[in-house]
C-alpha cells in the first residue's frame, strides 16, 4: 500500500502523472461517425489540479472516461502513473456526478468497499474508515444509508471512498454539478484542502468557468465537436482565491469568451439538428 | 391525542362498509329472502368457523399435551398441511429459479441457451400440468409440490433475470473503478442491486404458489384448506365452504404480510420504501 508522504510527493513534483498524446476517440453509430476527441495532447504533472472546461458535447467527459479506462481511445497514447491505460482501476479513482454510492451499503461500508477489495486487514480498514469519516465530517452519518443523505453529504462520502484507495490520481466528472451554490462552495474549499493535504493529481471536469478558475492550476478549454484542446490557461493565483480580485475577473472574462464561442457552435448544431428532423 | 382520534376515524372509515354489508346480508338471510342453504347468514358462518377450528374430542379423551390438543381441530391441521405444501413447493421452485436466473442474468451464453425453451414453457399455466402431475407423481403431496414449485418458478426466474440484467451501469462502473471484479462484483454489487426485483419475483411467486396449492389440494390430496372446501360442497355445507374460503384468504394475507415484512427489512436501504 502506498501512502502519500510529503517528501515522496515533493520528489515526484517533476514527475508526469498523466500523459495524453495524440488521443483520438471516434464513436460509430449506424448513421454517422462522431469524432468526440481529436488529437488531444496533455501532460499533467504530479500534484497538479487540472480543470477541463467546455460546453456540452465537447468531449470533456469522454476524455475523463478514457483516462479512467471506461472507454479507451480509438488511437493515440494514454499513460497514467507511467503505465498504459487499458482498464478501469483503483489507481485512477473517480468521483461521479451521480455520486454512484452503493445504496445497499452504509456510509462506512461504502468507504470500506475499496479497501476490502484490496484485502487489507480488518483493523487497518476500520482505522482508515474512521480517519476518513473524521476528515470529511461524516462521523454522525457512518451507519446511515445513502438515501438518507443530502447531495452534498453523498458527494463527501464519494470523495472519502476514493481517498481510501490512496490513489495518486483523482478523476472528477462534474462532481458538484448537481449541488446548490452554497454546498458547492463548501465542497470546493474542502476539495482544495484535501488536494493540498494529500498531494493528489486532480483531473476535474466542469462547465462552470468560475469553478475552474477557483480550483485549477491550469484550465484546459475544449472545443465543441470535434473535441480538441482550444487553449490551456494557467491560473497563477494563490489559494484561497478571491472571486472579486482583478486577476480573477479578467481571467473569467477571457475564459467566458472562449467558452461562449464553443457554446454558440453547440447551439447552432442543435438548431440545425432540430430543423433537419 | 389528535393522532388517536385520527386513527379512530380511519378505523371507522375502513370498517363502515363491511359492517353494513354484513348486517344487510344477515338481515336478508334471517328473513329468508335468500335461501340460507345457498348463502348462509354471517352468524351461521361464524359459528361453523368456530366448530371447524375447535378440537374434535374433549381434552380428557384426547390423551394429548395441552398445546397439541388446542391445535387438534380440523382447521389448524388443514392450515398446517396447506402451509407446509406452500413452503416446500416455494422452496423447490425458488431454489431452482434463483440460481438459474442469476446464471441467465449474468451470462449471455446461458441466457441464449435457456431463454427460448423458457419462453415456450412459461405461458403454460401450472394448472394445465395437473394431468401430467398426477400421471407422474400419483396422489398425495408430490404432485402438489410439483404444481406449486412450477407456479413459483417462472415469476422468480423472470424477475431474477431482469433484475440482474438491468443493474444500473453506474454501480458497475463505480465498482470497477474501486477495483472490483468477478465474484466480488457479483456478490457485493450485482446481487444487492438486483435484490429489489428478485424480491418482487419471490412475492409474486408465492402468490401464484398459493393459488396452485388450493387447486392441487382439490385434486390430489385429502386434507388441507382446498380439499376441505371441496369436501364441504359434497355435503351442501355452504357455511363451511365460506369459513374455509375466509381461512384461505387470511392465510394468503398472512403470507403476503410476512413477505412484505421481509422485503422491507432486506430493502431498508432502498429509496421509497420508508413510506409503507
Amino acid at each position: 500500500m502506498e501512502v502519500c508522504l510529503p517528501d515522496a510527493a515533493g520528489l515526484a513534483e517533476a514527475q508526469l502523472q498523466v500523459q495524453i498524446a495524440g488521443v483520438h476517440k471516434v464513436f460509430r453509430t449506424d448513421a454517422a461517425e462522431i469524432v468526440a476527441l481529436k488529437d488531444i495532447n496533455l501532460e499533467i504533472r504530479s500534484g497538479e489540479f487540472i480543470c477541463i472546461l467546455g460546453p456540452s458535447g465537447c468531449g470533456k467527459s469522454t476524455l475523463l472516461n478514457a483516462v479512467a479506462g471506461f472507454s479507451l481511445p480509438s488511437s493515440g497514447q494514454l499513460l497514467a502513473n507511467g503505465r498504459e491505460v487499458i482498464a478501469p482501476g483503483p489507481d485512477r479513482a473517480m468521483v461521479f456526478q451521480e455520486y454512484a454510492l452503493f445504496p445497499w451499503m452504509t456510509v462506512a461500508q461504502n468507504i470500506a468497499f475499496g479497501l476490502e477489495i484490496k484485502k487489507l486487514p480488518k483493523r487497518q480498514i476500520a482505522e482508515k474508515v474512521d480517519a476518513l469519516l473524521d476528515k470529511l465530517s461524516l462521523n454522525e452519518f457512518r451507519d446511515r444509508f445513502p438515501k438518507d443523505l443530502s447531495g452534498g453529504m453523498k458527494q463527501r462520502v464519494a470523495i472519502a471512498r476514493v481517498l481510501a484507495l490512496d490513489s495518486p490520481i483523482m478523476l472528477m466528472d462534474e462532481p458538484f454539478g448537481a449541488l446548490d451554490a452554497l454546498t458547492r462552495r463548501t465542497l470546493q474549499d474542502e476539495l482544495l484542502r484535501i488536494w493540498m493535504e494529500f498531494k493528489k493529481t486532480v483531473l476535474f471536469v466542469t462547465h462552470s468557468i468560475q469553478e475552474s478558475i477557483y480550483l485549477a492550476d491550469r484550465v484546459v478549454v475544449m472545443t465543441y465537436r470535434p473535441g480538441t484542446v482550444k487553449k490551456i490557461v494557467p491560473v497563477q493565483l494563490p489559494h484561497p482565491r478571491d472571486l472579486n480580485s482583478e486577476q480573477f475577473v479578467s481571467l473569467q472574462k477571457e475564459l467566458t469568451q472562449m467558452v461562449m464561442e464553443e457554446q454558440l457552435r453547440f447551439q447552432n448544431d442543435e438548431i440545425a439538428f432540430a430543423t433537419c428532423d | 391525542m389528535s393522532s388517536k382520534s385520527k386513527m379512530a376515524k380511519q378505523l371507522l372509515h375502513a370498517t363502515i362498509l363491511p359492517v353494513c354489508l354484513l348486517l344487510l346480508w344477515e338481515l336478508l338471510t334471517q328473513s329468508r329472502v335468500i335461501n340460507p342453504q345457498i348463502l348462509p347468514a354471517p352468524s351461521q358462518v361464524f359459528l361453523r368457523w368456530i366448530a371447524y377450528a375447535r378440537p374434535q374430542v374433549p381434552y380428557q379423551e384426547a390423551h394429548l399435551g395441552l398445546l397439541a390438543w388446542l391445535f387438534s381441530g380440523e382447521l389448524p391441521l388443514d392450515l398446517f398441511a396447506t402451509s407446509y405444501r406452500v413452503v416446500v413447493g416455494f422452496g423447490i421452485g425458488a431454489g431452482l429459479a434463483l440460481p438459474l436466473g442469476l446464471f441467465m442474468g449474468t451470462s449471455d451464453a446461458v441466457y441464449k441457451l435457456c431463454n427460448p425453451l423458457i419462453q415456450i414453457l412459461r405461458p403454460i399455466p401450472p394448472i394445465a400440468y395437473i394431468p401430467l402431475a398426477i400421471l407422474w407423481f400419483g396422489l398425495g403431496n408430490p404432485p402438489a409440490f410439483f404444481l406449486i414449485s412450477l407456479g413459483v418458478f417462472f415469476p422468480v426466474l423472470m424477475n431474477t433475470i431482469s433484475g440482474v440484467r438491468h443493474v444500473d451501469s453506474i454501480y458497475l462502473r463505480a465498482a470497477q473503478n474501486l477495483g472490483a471484479g468477478g465474484l466480488t462484483m457479483f456478490w457485493r454489487v450485482i446481487l444487492p442491486a438486483a435484490t429489489p426485483q428478485i424480491l418482487t419475483g419471490l412475492r409474486v411467486g408465492i402468490g401464484v404458489g398459493f393459488i396452485c396449492v388450493i387447486v392441487a389440494e382439490m385434486i390430489a390430496v385429502n386434507n388441507g384448506l382446498g380439499f376441505r372446501i371441496l369436501e364441504a360442497r359434497e355435503f351442501f355445507w355452504s357455511d363451511k365452504i365460506i369459513a374455509g374460503m375466509l381461512t384461505i384468504g387470511l392465510l394468503g394475507l398472512g403470507i403476503d404480510t410476512a413477505m412484505n415484512r421481509l422485503n422491507n427489512y432486506l430493502l431498508r436501504w432502498h429509496r421509497g420504501l420508508e413510506s409503507k
